[in-house]
């Protein structure tokens, strides 16, 4: 068996059950990505050619109501983060209203680390909107929108053509859903604000105004997009149910190596200092040493330091963690959350404080400002992480960094501040040593080139991958 | 009284001239139409607006307010609020370091020094030949590409200093420039018309370099059994062979 950390030779045997498996062929499971390595995957051609669209016909066939229950059965969860079941977010809303309705997909991938909907959209467009159209079929909406994140056009050239090709195909369009029940899908580029990916600051996002959160209740789904009954689904969410819809519940039920209440296929996106980074699309409860393993681990000569399991806004953790299931549940009980399985993996040369002192700033940045705790604390935040990097603070502003944290955790409109503070929580958690190394030594002890992609010369992994 | 600095663009704003405005419009029109709500269409008008100067003008501003009827401290309010609206002319090219974290520390933030040092100006500065806009961007969903820049929000992947400023040098020479990910590059303006809705009319600009870029395609290969597991691992062949 090969193994995680290169560099000093211990036993890598793993405790998890499934943990010593690393057989990419029967551990991962290629579905939504099983075709991009076809010239003509992102178009309608290329899509029908493996099924795409057969299950919108089955779907049809279905009563609205009996495909609810199906995707809830089948156990499908949120792919954006929070791991909501997609089938209960339908069942929310409500019927018979006299209200349009309407779907809004999140395309507004932003969350540092995340870069798995972009690649999927770039591909395989087809699989979202197949999926729309079952959705749209299922809580009974005629107009959904893709609001997709402005700073990726060629992501919004390969939608433009997909939505078209749809229309010339019937698949949208005046009798998509039936005789007379048609169904319009509209493309939104949006304009660059990370805080667009929080639901209802997309909402207002998409109806023209600054994208800030919304106080809850009430829900999208009672009053959401012009204050009608709305679901907000990821990207992933939605392309994964043309797939459950053709292979049926209880295959998607049986793609599961961690928890039963984590079914299913999904993208792990591995980044940073891994041999090969990239897209790998397992059942949920595979673990970061099954995913390293079977990619090559590490860069050479280096070891695993910290990680995210998704996105910076998800606690980080360490090599103590490498055989925590990648669910909802695993994830959960490890102290950090699944997110959006943004899988970034950081070496022994990385300065921790550098890494959250940057998030920090990036938190600072987006907050939209609606929000007291939020909008000071995570200016202090940035002040209080630079010092402290450079080796200027003193030990009390570790406390005062935990405390501003704290009042921010929890106390803001969106998860935006909950975000800011999960770095500086996690990061002083495991690594209080390096904090105080730098107040310390009154500086970074950390040699920043050593961190870089071409560090190691031409034989580094990504120069070599990418060749 | 100070005379105090709020960047609130002087109003009344003068009028497009009277063809710019006629077909501007049009477009508006057409974009106006996509939405049940009409104020939905003031993000994609204001990249419209953007595709006509370059940057979000006063006029830009009053002609969004005068299509939505909002008025025009709404419209400036919502343009000040997104970062891809710019406020001043700048240049064709938009060239964007991402440094956020990850990026960053593969190596972003020595690409992002290089290049302020190698065009001589500082974030958000535009050289003096007006061809290249210069900032830092935070996360662009291409984390398994890293380091990465962008330019015109086009995919230029796994960069390094030497291929960043090569990459500059093509640009101001007025050499073609392919991404890695992404259609031959055009000019921020043409660009900003995509980012209004209106697709790429450049035949094969859809097609261009491929489905999926290396990194997307790193689990699939595996799965097919087509790429070795391993292969760059240290421990040589050895475990190259046991990860078959």
């Amino acid at each position: 068996m090969t193994t995680v950390t290169h560099d000093g030779g211990q036993d890598e045997t793993s405790p998890h059950p499934a943990g010593g498996a690393t057989d990419p062929q029967k551990l991962l499971s290629p579905v939504l990505s099983a075709h991009w390595d076809e010239p003509d995957s992102y178009t309608l051609a290329g899509y029908r050619r493996h099924g795409g669209y057969r299950a919108l016909g089955k779907a049809l066939a279905m009563d609205p109501d009996d495909l609810i229950a199906y995707v809830k059965d089948a156990g499908l969860r949120g792919r954006g983060g929070a791991g909501f079941p997609t089938g209960m977010k339908w069942q929310f809303i409500p019927q018979g209203d006299g209200k349009p309705h309407y779907l809004v997909v999140n395309a507004d991938e932003s969350e540092p680390g995340t870069c798995k909907d972009i690649p999927l959209l770039f591909a395989n467009p087809h699989s979202l909107i197949e999926g729309i159209v079952i959705a749209c079929h299922a809580i009974r909406s005629s107009h959904a929108f893709i609001y997709l994140r402005g700073e990726v056009v060629p992501v919004l050239r390969r939608l433009h053509l997909a939505v078209r090709e749809a229309y010339e195909a019937g698949y949208l369009g005046p009798d998509a859903l039936g005789p007379g029940k048609g169904l319009e899908l509209t493309v939104h580029a949006g304009a660059g604000a990370y805080i667009c990916g929080e639901e209802t600051a997309l909402l207002d996002s998409l109806e023209g105004r600054r994208g800030q959160p919304r106080l809850r209740p009430p829900f999208p789904a009672v009053a959401g997009l012009y204050a009608c009954p709305t679901v907000v689904n990821n990207v992933e969410s939605i392309a994964s149910v043309p797939a459950l819809v053709d292979k049926g519940k209880d295959w998607f039920r049986s793609l599961a190596l961690g928890s039963d209440k984590s079914p299913g296929f999904t993208l792990y996106s591995l980044s940073g200092h891994v041999a090969r980074p990239g897209q790998y699309e397992a059942p949920l409860g595979i673990t970061l040493r099954q995913l390293l393993d079977m990619s090559g681990g590490m860069r050479p000569g280096h070891r695993l330091k910290f990680w995210t399991p998704g996105g910076s806004s998800t606690p980080l953790l360490t090599d103590e963690h490498l055989d925590v299931p990648l669910d909802y549940e695993g994830v959960g009980n490890a102290g950090s959350m699944l997110g959006t399985k943004a899988l970034q993996c950081f070496d022994e040369t990385t300065c921790v404080v550098r890494a959250v002192t940057r998030w920090t700033e990036f938190y600072a940045h987006e907050s939209c400002g609606k929000c007291t705790p939020c909008r000071e604390g995570t200016y202090w935040l940035v002040q209080l992480m630079r010092d402290i990097e450079a080796g200027k603070a003193t030990s009390a502003d570790l406390d005062k960094i935990a405390d501003i944290a704290d009042n921010i955790n929890g106390k803001s409109f969106c998860a935006l501040g909950d975000g800011a503070a999960s770095p500086i929580f996690s990061s002083l958690k495991y690594f209080r040593d390096e904090y105080e190394a730098h107040l310390a030594g009154r500086g970074c002890p950390f040699d920043p080139e050593k961190s870089t992609a071409w560090a190691d010369g031409p034989n580094s992994a990504h120069l070599e991958v990418n060749a | 009284m100070t005379n105090v600095e709020m960047g609130i663009p002087e109003m009344p704003a003068p009028d497009y001239p009277a063809e710019v405005r006629e077909r501007l419009e049009a477009d508006a029109r057409e974009i106006i139409a996509r939405y049940p709500g009409s104020r939905s269409a003031l993000l994609p008008l204001l990249h419209l607006v953007q595709s006509e100067e370059g940057h979000v003008t006063r006029t830009g501003q009053r002609f969004c307010a005068e299509m939505l009827e909002l008025t025009t401290a709404e419209v400036n309010a919502v343009a000040t609020f997104y970062s891809m609206y710019r406020r001043k002319a700048s240049g064709d090219y938009q060239v964007g370091v991402c440094t956020n974290t990850l990026c960053a520390v593969m190596g972003g933030d020595a690409i992002y020094a290089s290049l302020r040092e190698h065009l001589g100006v500082g974030d958000g500065e535009t050289t003096e030949d007006g061809k290249i806009t210069l900032e830092h961007v935070e996360c662009n969903a291409a984390c398994d590409f890293a380091p990465v820049v962008m330019v015109n929000w086009e995919f230029f992947d796994n960069q390094t200093p030497d291929s960043a400023r090569a990459l500059v040098d093509d640009l101001r020479a007025g050499r073609e420039v392919a991404p890695t990910r992404g259609a031959p590059l055009c000019t921020f303006k043409q660009t900003a018309r995509l980012l209004a809705g209106f697709p790429d009319e450049r035949p094969d600009a859809v097609d261009a370099s491929g489905s999926a870029g290396p990194a997307s395609l790193a689990g699939l290969r595996l799965a097919k059994g087509e790429s070795t597991p391993g292969v760059v691992a240290p421990r040589g062949a050895a475990s190259d062979e046991e990860g078959k």
